[in-house]
C-alpha cells in the first residue's frame, strides 16, 4: 500500500531556514529581473483557482507606469471545502510575508496587505505578533516594504480580486468591470498584484530551492504542488500537500471510504466528478483545477441537497449587482425545487442548464459564471437525482 | 446628533483616519464595541468622514458581520454549508435552539445570545462547526454544544 501512497510533499509547510528572514534577505539583493526570470522558469501558476501565471503577473505589474503600487495577499478564503490559507498562515506565516516583499522588491510597492477573512479574526493575535517581527527585520536590512493586515467581514465575493479592492477601499464589495485589470488598476486604481496565500509561498520556496528543482514536482502544465483540503465522506479529512497533476482515482482511493460516489473539485464554484469519470480525471490546470477543495461525496448522499446546497450558498453570496447572477442562482434554486416537486417536468432541466449557461456568458465576475461549473455537472451526471 | 455615547466613533476615526479607505475597519470596531451599529452611529461616522449615510449605510448592510440591528452579547454563527451540513449540523442548530429556546435568526430576551446560520466558515475537515463572537468551536456533537454554551450561560 504504502508504495502506491501518493507522494507527500513538504513544501509549504516545511520548516523554516535556520536564520530568520534568510532567504528574503539573499533574494532582495538580487535584481528584480533575474527573481522574474526564475519564476518564469518555475512555470508557477497562482494557487487560489484561476492560476494566472504569476511571473506574468509581476511583470505586468512591473512594468505599469506608477509611482505608487501595492501587493495584496489574498486570505479571504471563502470558497466552500476551502481551510488550507487558515493553516498556513497559522503555521508558516513567515514565509506568506517574505512572498510578499519579494514581490514588493521586483515591482516597485511600497506597501503590502493582507486581506484576511472576518471569520479568521482569531489569528490575529499571533498573527500581529509575528507580522511585528517581520516589519522590524524589514526595517533592519533597508527594506521599505511594510506589511499591514485588512480583515474582511463575511462576504464570499470579496475574495474576488476587484470586490476586495472594493471593500479594502470601504465600499460595497461589488466586483469591477475588467479591464482594466489590477496590474494597471488596481487598489486605489493604482498597480497591484494580488496573489492567494499559497502563491506567496510558492515563490519563496523558488527563491529558496531554484526553478530547477521547483519544477521536478508536478507536470508540465501543472509545476509544483498543491496544499489540498480534503473534507466530505472521508476518513482522514485535513490538509495534505501533494504533487499536482494526480489522476482522481488514485486520489480517491487514497482519501475515500470505499464508497465515493463524487468529488467536487474546486468547491461550489468547482467541477463535480462522477465516479464513472475519476479515471480519466487529472487534478492540475491540464484537467480539472481547483483552489485546493476536495470534497467527497458517498452514495448516502443525495446530490439534490448537495446542489441545493450550493444554490443557496450562491444566492446568498451574490453581491447582487448583476441581473443574471442575482436572478439566476435564485432561479436556479427555484427550478431545481420545482422539477424534484413535480411542479415541472424533467425536461425543464434542460431549460436550467440554458440559464445556467447564460450566466456564464453574462455574469459580471467569477461567482457568477462559475455557478454553472457545479450546476451543470451536476445536473448533467446526476440527472435521475434531480428528478426522483 | 452628536451625544456622550458617540465618543466611541471619534474615538475609531482617530485611530483609522479620516479616509473613506477607514470605513471598513470604523465599522468592525464599532462591532467589537457593541455587536451592532446603528442608525445613530452610520450617520455619524458619516458626518466625520465627510460621506454621505447612505455611502455608510450601503457598505454597513453589504457584509453579514457588520450586524445592522440589535444583536445579543453572544453572536452563535453556526456554519450551514455543505459539509457542516452533511455532518449533523441540523441537530447543533436544534441542539442551541433547545438550550436558548429561541429560533435560529433571533435574540434571547435577556439579549444576551443571537443566534445565526452562516456560510462556510472555513472548518469543513471538522464540521460541524460556529463561531461564537469570532471564537470557532469545531467538531461539535450535541454534548459538546452543551458544554460549551453551559459556560457561556454562566458568563
Amino acid at each position: 500500500m504504502s508504495d502506491t501512497k501518493l507522494k507527500r510533499v513538504d513544501l509549504i509547510f516545511g520548516e523554516y531556514s535556520n536564520v530568520k528572514y534568510k532567504v528574503l534577505t539573499d533574494t532582495i539583493k538580487r535584481s528584480s529581473d533575474e527573481i522574474l526570470d526564475d519564476l518564469l522558469e518555475s512555470g508557477l501558476r497562482g494557487r487560489g483557482g484561476a492560476g494566472f501565471p504569476t511571473a506574468m503577473k509581476w511583470r505586468l505589474t512591473a512594468q505599469a507606469p506608477s509611482e505608487e503600487k501595492y501587493v495584496i495577499c489574498n486570505a479571504d478564503e471563502g470558497e466552500p471545502g476551502t481551510f488550507k490559507d487558515r493553516e498556513i498562515l497559522t503555521r508558516v506565516p513567515r514565509k506568506v510575508f517574505s512572498g510578499m516583499a519579494i514581490c514588493g522588491k521586483v515591482i516597485g510597492a511600497q506597501r503590502g496587505y493582507i486581506y484576511l477573512r472576518g471569520e479568521y479574526k482569531f489569528l490575529l493575535p499571533d498573527l500581529m505578533k509575528e507580522l511585528d517581527g517581520y516589519n522590524e527585520h524589514a526595517k533592519s536590512i533597508g527594506l521599505n516594504f511594510p506589511i499591514e493586515i485588512r480583515l474582511g467581514s463575511g462576504a464570499y465575493i470579496c475574495g474576488e480580486e476587484s470586490a476586495l479592492f472594493e471593500s479594502m477601499e470601504g465600499n460595497r464589495g461589488e466586483p469591477r468591470n475588467k479591464p482594466p485589470y489590477p496590474t494597471t488598476s488596481g487598489y486605489m486604481g493604482k498597480p497591484t498584484v494580488i496573489n492567494n496565500v499559497e502563491t506567496f509561498v510558492n515563490v519563496l520556496m523558488i527563491m529558496r530551492l531554484g526553478p530547477i528543482q521547483f519544477k521536478l514536482l508536478g507536470t508540465t502544465d501543472s509545476r509544483g504542488s498543491k496544499v489540498f483540503s480534503v473534507s466530505g465522506d472521508t476518513p482522514i479529512p485535513g490538509i495534505y500537500e501533494l504533487e499536482l497533476g494526480m489522476p482522481l482515482d488514485r486520489f480517491v482511493d487514497e482519501f475515500g471510504d470505499g464508497d465515493t460516489k463524487a468529488v467536487q473539485v474546486g468547491g461550489a464554484s468547482g467541477f463535480c466528478v462522477p465516479r464513472k469519470k475519476f479515471k480519466d480525471t487529472v487534478i492540475g490546470f491540464e484537467g480539472v483545477p481547483t483552489g485546493g477543495s476536495m470534497m467527497l461525496f458517498n452514495s448516502s448522499r443525495s446530490m439534490f441537497n448537495v446542489l441545493h446546497n450550493y444554490l443557496e450558498f450562491f444566492e446568498e453570496e451574490s453581491c447582487g449587482q448583476c441581473t443574471p447572477c442575482r436572478v439566476g442562482c435564485q432561479q436556479l434554486r427555484k427550478g431545481i425545487e420545482a422539477v424534484k416537486k413535480g411542479d415541472k417536468k424533467s425536461l425543464y432541466l434542460d431549460q436550467l442548464m440554458k440559464l445556467a449557461e447564460s450566466m456564464k456568458i453574462t455574469a459580471k465576475c467569477g461567482l457568477g459564471q462559475s455557478v454553472a461549473n457545479s450546476f451543470s455537472s451536476i445536473v448533467y451526471n446526476f440527472k435521475e437525482e434531480m428528478i426522483y | 446628533m452628536a451625544t456622550n455615547n458617540n465618543n466611541y466613533i471619534a474615538e475609531l476615526v482617530g485611530q483609522y483616519g479620516k479616509n473613506r479607505t477607514s470605513l471598513m475597519p470604523i465599522l468592525q470596531g464599532v462591532i467589537e464595541k457593541k455587536n451592532f451599529i446603528s442608525d445613530q452611529d452610520m450617520t455619524e461616522i458619516a458626518k466625520e468622514l465627510d460621506l454621505s449615510a447612505a455611502q455608510v449605510y450601503g457598505t454597513a448592510t453589504f457584509y453579514s458581520f457588520l450586524e445592522t440591528q440589535p444583536r445579543g452579547q453572544y453572536i452563535i454563527r453556526v456554519c450551514k454549508t455543505i459539509t457542516c451540513d452533511m455532518h449533523g449540523k441540523k441537530t447543533i442548530v436544534q441542539t442551541i435552539e433547545d438550550m436558548l429556546k429561541i429560533k435560529a435568526g433571533e435574540t434571547t430576551p435577556n439579549k444576551k445570545f443571537t443566534l445565526l446560520e452562516t456560510n462556510c466558515l472555513g472548518w469543513c475537515h471538522e464540521g460541524p462547526a460556529m463561531l461564537i463572537n469570532e471564537k470557532p468551536y469545531s467538531g461539535l456533537t450535541p454534548e459538546k454544544v452543551h458544554d460549551i454554551l453551559s459556560e457561556y450561560m454562566h458568563k
